[in-house]
C-alpha cells in the first residue's frame, strides 16, 4: 500500500504567553519554538506501521519554507521513504488554498491512501484533509481512532462524540484524518534524522503548478486576533503555594467534599 | 432565494442539542439575513425528531429514507447539495461534530461556497456572515470574515452557543423524496459502538481531580493520583493523558470521554480545550491550576490558582498530612 501522508510544521504554544503582533493579523512567532502539528505525529507514525505491515511506501508532503523541511526530515528519520516540499514562494494559502495546491501534487504520484490529521494545533480549522479528498474525488472518513487494512478496503473506526465510535468499511483509496491517540508514535533521535539526510527530499515550486491567482484567493480573511482577558472570571488565588493550598482546601471543606 | 439552512444533526433517534444551538443562532441571524430558516433533516422514522424541531424553524425539510437511517458524510453532501442549490440559502449552518468535520469541507468544495469552521458566533455584517473562532487551541481569538459569494457555509461548536428556549414559532413541514441515481457510497457503516462502563465512573463522581498535559512526564502521575487518593477523590483526566496511554479512557473528560458533573473539579494542568470545558459544564465547582495565566481553563474556573501544579501538589500534600 503507497501512503501520502500530509504535514505541517507550527509553533509550540502549550506553555507560551502568546503575543499579537501590531496588526493584529497574527501571532508574534518570533520567539518560538517549532514542532510537527501533533495530530499529523499521529498520521506519521500510522503510515509508518501500515507499511511495516505490508508492502509499500509512506510519501510525507508539507507545504512550506525551506526550515520547514525539519517535520518532513523528522518523518524521514521515523520512516518515511521520501519526501516533498511545496514552496508557497511569497504566496499564504488559507485552508482551502493548500487542499487545492496539495491536490493538484498528490495527483500526479500513485497512492492507495492518503493520511492527514484531523486539524493543525494552529489555526484549528479541521478542513484541509476532507477538501483534499473532495478535490481528488476519494472515499474519506474523519476523526479516525483506527484502521485495519483489508484486500481493496479498509475497515475504520471513527470517533464520535459522548465515548461513542463508529466502525465502517472504506473502498480504497481513500483519504483518513487521524485523530490523536490513535498509537503512540515512535521517539526520533537526533541520530535517526541525521541518517534519514540522505533520503530523497524533492522540492516542488507551487509557482510552477499553474494556477490562476484567483484560484487561490483566500476564502476566510481574519479581520482582527485578540487575546482573551487573563484569568478571564476566575477568582485568583494568590499568595505563595502554601496559602494558595490552604485556600483550595477550605474551598473544598465549604463544597462539602472534605471534612 | 436567501435564508439560512441548518443541517439537523440526530443520533439514535434524539436530535443533538447542537442542532437546536444552531437554530437558536439562525433564528437571530434570519432578521439580519432576510429570508426563512429551514431545518434540514434526512433521516428514517422521523417522527419525534419533527416534534423536537417543531417551533424552531419556519420550515423543516424532511427527506425519509432508511439509507439516511445514520449519518454517512457521502449521501448527505449530494443531497445537501441537490437542495442547497434549488434553494439557494444564503448561509447554511453545520456542526462542528465528528458528522460536520466530514461532511462540511467536501460539501463546501462541491459548491464552491467558502467555509468557516468551528464558529464560536457569527454575525451579519454588511449581508455577509463574519465569525468569532479560536485558535492555537483556545489561546487567541479571531474574528474572520468570508469572501464574497452566493453563498456561504460555516460549522458551530457545540456548546458555543446558548439555547434559546422559545419554540413556538409556526412551522412548515416539507416532505421531499429521497433523489434518484445517487452513486453507491464508498464508505459503509458497519456498527455504532457504545464505550464500556468500567468499575471507576467518573460521570458520577462527587469530587474529581483531574490531571492534564501539565503533568509533563508519566511518572509524575504517581503525585496526583496519591493527593486523589489522600482527599478522597477520584482520578480523571485530559485527552492528552489517554492519547499517550497513561490512563484508561474511562477516565477520560470531554465531549469523546465522558461528561461529569461532581460538586468539585480541580483540574490539575489543564489548559482547558472546549472539548474538555464542554465535559464540565456541569460541575459545581471548578478550581484550577496551571502556570498559564490565559490558559481558557480559567474562563470556566470559579477558582483559579495561576501557578505550576508541581509547587500546589507538594503543598497540599503536606498541609493534609499535617492534619
Amino acid at each position: 500500500m503507497n501512503i501520502i501522508v500530509c504535514v505541517k510544521r507550527v509553533p509550540s504554544t502549550q506553555e507560551e504567553d502568546l503575543k499579537i503582533e501590531a496588526a493584529k493579523k497574527e501571532v508574534d512567532r518570533e520567539s518560538l519554538a517549532y514542532v510537527i502539528n501533533e495530530w499529523d505525529n499521529y498520521a506519521i507514525e500510522e503510515a509508518v506501521r501500515l507499511m511495516e505491515q505490508g508492502v509499500g511506501t509512506v510519501t510525507a508532503i508539507t507545504i512550506g519554507q525551506e526550515e520547514d523541511e525539519e517535520v518532513l526530515r523528522r518523518c524521514l528519520a521515523m520512516g518515511a521513504d521520501q519526501a516533498r516540499r511545496i514552496d508557497p514562494g511569497g504566496r499564504t494559502l488559507d485552508g482551502h488554498g493548500t487542499a487545492r495546491v496539495l491536490a493538484r501534487v498528490i495527483a500526479g504520484i500513485p497512492f492507495d491512501l492518503i493520511l492527514c490529521g484531523v486539524q493543525a494545533e494552529d489555526d484549528n480549522q479541521g478542513m484541509v484533509g476532507i477538501m483534499l479528498a473532495e478535490y481528488l474525488g476519494l472515499a474519506h472518513a474523519a476523526v479516525v481512532t483506527g484502521i485495519e487494512p483489508r484486500e481493496g478496503e479498509l475497515i475504520v473506526q471513527c470517533e464520535l462524540e459522548g465515548g461513542m465510535d463508529e466502525r465502517s468499511k472504506i473502498k480504497l483509496p481513500a483519504l483518513l484524518t487521524v485523530q490523536t491517540g490513535i498509537n503512540e508514535p515512535r521517539y526520533v533521535s537526533i541520530m535517526k534524522i541525521k541518517k534519514a539526510a540522505k533520503k530523497l527530499l524533492e522540492v516542488i515550486r507551487l509557482a510552477d503548478l499553474n494556477f490562476c491567482p484567483d484560484d487561490l484567493a483566500p476564502q476566510v480573511l481574519v479581520e482582527e486576533l485578540f487575546l482573551p482577558p487573563e484569568t478571564g472570571g476566575s477568582e485568583m488565588i494568590t499568595g505563595d503555594p502554601t496559602q494558595a493550598a490552604e485556600k483550595i482546601l477550605q474551598i473544598l471543606k465549604e463544597k462539602g467534599v472534605r471534612a | 432565494m436567501g435564508g439560512i439552512f441548518v443541517v439537523v444533526e440526530h443520533r439514535q433517534g434524539k436530535v443533538r442539542d447542537i442542532t437546536l444551538e444552531m437554530l437558536s443562532k439562525a433564528g437571530e441571524l434570519k432578521n439580519d439575513l432576510g429570508g426563512d430558516l429551514t431545518a434540514v433533516l434526512l433521516g428514517w422514522e422521523t417522527g419525534s425528531l419533527i416534534e423536537s424541531l417543531r417551533g424552531r424553524a419556519d420550515r423543516i425539510l424532511v427527506i425519509e429514507d432508511e439509507r439516511v437511517k445514520n449519518f454517512q458524510a457521502e449521501v448527505y453532501q449530494l443531497i445537501l447539495q441537490q437542495l442547497i442549490q434549488e434553494v439557494h440559502p444564503s448561509l447554511t449552518l453545520i456542526g462542528q461534530t465528528a458528522w460536520g468535520l466530514d461532511l462540511a469541507p467536501c460539501l463546501a468544495v462541491q459548491l464552491g461556497f467558502p467555509l468557516v469552521t468551528d464558529c464560536l458566533d457569527i454575525k451579519i455584517e454588511a449581508g455577509k456572515p463574519t465569525a468569532l473562532r479560536q485558535i492555537y487551541g483556545g489561546k487567541v481569538f479571531a474574528r474572520v470574515s468570508l469572501k464574497e459569494s452566493p453563498g456561504y457555509l460555516a460549522t458551530i461548536r457545540p456548546g458555543a452557543i446558548s439555547l434559546d428556549p422559545s419554540g413556538d414559532g409556526p412551522t412548515e413541514v416539507v416532505k421531499k423524496e429521497f433523489p434518484s441515481g445517487l452513486p453507491e457510497s464508498k464508505k459503509q457503516l458497519l456498527e455504532l459502538i457504545e464505550s464500556e462502563s468500567r468499575e471507576v465512573d467518573i460521570a458520577q463522581a462527587e469530587f474529581l481531580v483531574s490531571v492534564g498535559r501539565g503533568v509533563g512526564e508519566e511518572e509524575n502521575l504517581a503525585l496526583v493520583r496519591e493527593l486523589a487518593h489522600s482527599l478522597g477523590a477520584v482520578l480523571s483526566c485530559s485527552r492528552p493523558i489517554v492519547d499517550k496511554k497513561w490512563l484508561p479512557k474511562y477516565h477520560q473528560v470531554g465531549t469523546s470521554g465522558k461528561s461529569v458533573k461532581p460538586k468539585v473539579y480541580l483540574a490539575l494542568g489543564i489548559s482547558g480545550a472546549f472539548q474538555h470545558l464542554a465535559g464540565i459544564s456541569g460541575a459545581g465547582t471548578v478550581i484550577a491550576v496551571n502556570k498559564d495565566p490565559r490558559a481558557p481553563i480559567f474562563r470556566v474556573a470559579q477558582y483559579g490558582v495561576a501557578q505550576d501544579i508541581f509547587k500546589i501538589i507538594p503543598a497540599l500534600m503536606e498541609q493534609i498530612n499535617n492534619k
